[in-house]
């Protein structure tokens, strides 16, 4: 509420006949007095705000942000965006975790499950949406999964999606095979010593029920995923750790195959590396959200996220990192390029991806991450 | 106040900033991490404050730990003997050389001024696939395929003397400068060889710096994570990499606080060892 609302509502009061008039002059003083008291270090507060911090994935993706939207965002507005970067979510939850309240701003979060995770450690901001008039352009699918888990309200808004699908060195590996084998082929003998993997939990459980013929937001045999995994690390050349050490990996030849990042994928494409590229059936699909941490400056991360948002600026992002945006291409203009990235939803339904559930994965996060952590170190 | 009690305080001033910086940022920290291993980490992720022996129980009983800590001393000790052959006839030449000695000390230090990260991960170009010894053996018809080199235990524990070996070279430097060279003559003109002289005389003149060399680079490959993470394969984690699990990925603080006690209080008992018999006075000397 403004000063010019408590004004009038105290004039609407006193007009009444609620206060006397020696109550309501009292009152006016003593909101006149601090009206003077506080602006001038509101002021200051507000003008305090000379750099917001953004945390995300490097990279391609990095150069991105930088290029279309901070860059410019700091033209317009004269605040400053530090650009930091990670190699995961869980590396970075525990840097917030470690950090003051304020020290962290904006994050870009992969997955409602890290969405759910920041937030059940109090983590979450509460967004004044009316700041952001740009969500509007926003699938409605993509922003209700995070609605549902802040009662609600929003802590994040939804950025872009796509898939960690399979990865294949056409040279050594035909598409007819792959289509043949789909996830499988992780496990197959042949290619022992030229497979990899990301060394992310979930995306390890995930990919080992795609290979047991189980639900991956729903297994049973965990015994027969736990063997899955052992099976592909014996095969395993390497547990990739980041999207740069991936595309070396694939583009140097170490490897043939693995399961990898829709947006680096096709960043490898583009620079003219044979590297195909396939979804499995119920392959892992993700939506990644641009995240306001508890303590932050809320108004210049708003405005912020706001001008992210922008139509101009988010296909230019997307087309910078190959991820299609959360733009519902049935409101925007998507242009050329954003069609032909790997998991463009044209309808903008999202019907084809299957995403993360998060209460499913969230609800096993301790014992399972810490299961995989031995059996990738040979238990 | 008297001449003698300015005096036995005089010390006392000049150490306080040093003594201030340590225990601010080393014992104040090393207390927040006992005080974190008897927490315990909530199914959220939120730590439960209180006292538990659960992590101890876990990091102590558990033989998964135990094992990668014993996989984790032996690449250690490896490194540490492999640094040892490798650093003892590099610091012999240049200790013995006359006129070059700054421009190799100067050599040696060299690969300080680049990150060891970059220069962990320089290995990559080299033993890769497509990196330069598998294009020369391919060019030179040795080979027609290429060889599958990189992301095993033998290329952590190359990454690790790549890191370690001047370390060792400056201690054994330290060690031969201090010996007067006319003990090698007196042996000889005794009736020695020149290898016998070497091995009665300059040898054990030289050991401690040979052991300094040992406990710094056992120490610190013992506690390296970069290296088995980028030149590693799926089974060639190192005890660094538990805790980093832990805190990182888990995001257990109060286990990867035990833990990294537990390969402090390993690590630091070996130090102590090491000053019980031949003091710390030549390690000193090797760092500075």
């Amino acid at each position: 509420m403004d000063n010019t609302k408590r004004y009038e509502r105290l004039r609407e009061r006193y007009l009444n006949g609620d206060l006397d008039r020696r109550k309501f002059l009292g009152l006016i003083g003593a909101a006149g007095l601090a009206y003077g008291v506080q602006t001038p270090f509101a002021r200051q507060a507000l003008a305090a705000t000379e750099q917001v911090r953004f945390d995300g994935w490097g990279g391609v993706v990095s150069e991105a942000f930088r290029k279309y939207a901070f860059d410019p965002y700091t033209k317009k507005t004269g605040i400053k965006v530090v650009d930091g970067t990670f190699g995961g979510g869980d590396e970075y939850l525990s840097r917030v975790k470690a950090s003051q309240p304020g020290e962290y701003n904006i994050a870009h979060l992969s997955g409602v499950f890290d969405y759910a995770r920041y937030h059940n450690l109090g983590l979450s901001s509460v967004l004044n949406e009316d700041n952001i008039p740009n969500l509007k352009f926003v699938i409605p699918k993509l922003v209700d999964v995070f609605r549902a888990v802040t009662d609600g309200k929003l802590s994040c808004v939804p950025y872009d999606y796509g898939t960690t699908g399979l990865a294949y060195n056409r040279k050594y590996i035909s598409d007819d095979e792959m289509k043949e084998k789909g996830a499988k082929i992780l496990l197959d003998e042949k290619y022992k010593g030229k497979i990899a993997g990301w060394s992310d939990w979930r995306t390890r459980i995930w990919y080992a029920s795609l290979q047991t013929g189980q639900d991956p937001n729903g297994a049973t045999d965990m015994d027969a995923i736990w063997d899955a995994i052992r099976k592909h690390r014996d095969l395993s050349l390497k547990y990739w750790t980041s999207g740069a050490e991936l595309m070396s990996l694939l583009a140097e030849e170490e490897i043939y195959v693995t399961e990898g990042w829709s947006g680096r994928i096709y960043a490898l494409q583009e620079q003219g590396h044979d590297i195909g590229y396939m979804d499995p059936p119920n392959g892992f699909g993700w939506q990644e959200c641009l995240f306001v941490i508890k303590g932050s400056p809320m108004e210049a991360c708003e405005e912020l996220l706001n001008f992210m948002l922008a139509p101009e600026t988010s296909i230019a992002v997307a087309e910078g990192q190959n991820y299609p945006p959360a733009l519902d291409p049935t409101k925007v203009d998507l242009g050329k390029k954003i069609p032909t990235l790997p998991a463009f939803d044209p309808k903008g339904t999202l019907e084809g991806l299957t995403f993360a559930k998060p209460d499913y994965w969230n609800g096993h996060e301790q014992e399972w991450s810490k299961m995989f952590g031995r059996i990738q170190k040979g238990y | 106040m008297g001449i003698e009690a300015r005096e036995r305080r005089q010390p006392w001033i000049l150490l306080a900033p040093a003594l201030t910086s340590v225990t601010l940022l080393l014992f104040v920290p090393l207390a927040f991490i006992v005080v974190y291993s008897f927490w315990l980490r909530t199914a959220t992720g939120a730590d439960q404050v209180g006292f538990y022996l659960d992590n101890w129980q876990e990091a102590l009983g558990d033989p998964f730990y135990r094992d990668i800590l014993f996989s984790t001393l032996r690449i250690a000790a490896i490194t540490t003997v492999v640094c040892a052959v490798m650093g003892y006839p590099a610091a012999y030449f240049i200790a013995r050389s006359r006129g070059n000695k700054a421009i190799l000390l100067l050599m040696l230090m060299l690969p300080f001024w680049i990150s060891y990260i970059i220069r962990t991960m320089s290995w990559i170009n080299i033993l890769g696939v497509s990196g330069a010894l598998n294009w020369l053996l391919q060019t030179l018809g040795i080979i027609n395929e290429p060889i599958q080199m990189l992301y095993n235990e033998t290329t952590v524990i190359l990454g690790l003397v790549h890191f370690l070996l001047p370390f060792m070279i400056l201690n054994v430097y330290v060690a031969l400068e201090g010996i007067d060279i006319s003990l090698e003559d007196a042996a000889c003109s005794l009736g020695s060889t020149r290898w016998q002289s070497f091995l009665e005389v300059t040898l054990p003149l030289s050991l401690p710096g040979l052991a300094a060399g040992g406990l710094l680079c056992f120490v610190l490959s013992a506690g390296t994570y970069i290296t088995p993470l980028v030149l590693g394969g799926p089974r060639d984690a190192m005890f660094a990499n538990l805790v980093f699990e832990a805190v990182i990925t888990q995001l257990n603080w109060p286990l990867g606080s035990a833990l990294s006690l537990m390969l402090l209080a390993i690590l630091g008992g070996l130090v102590l060892i090491y000053n019980h018999f031949l003091g710390m006075g030549q390690l000193m000397k090797g760092l500075g």
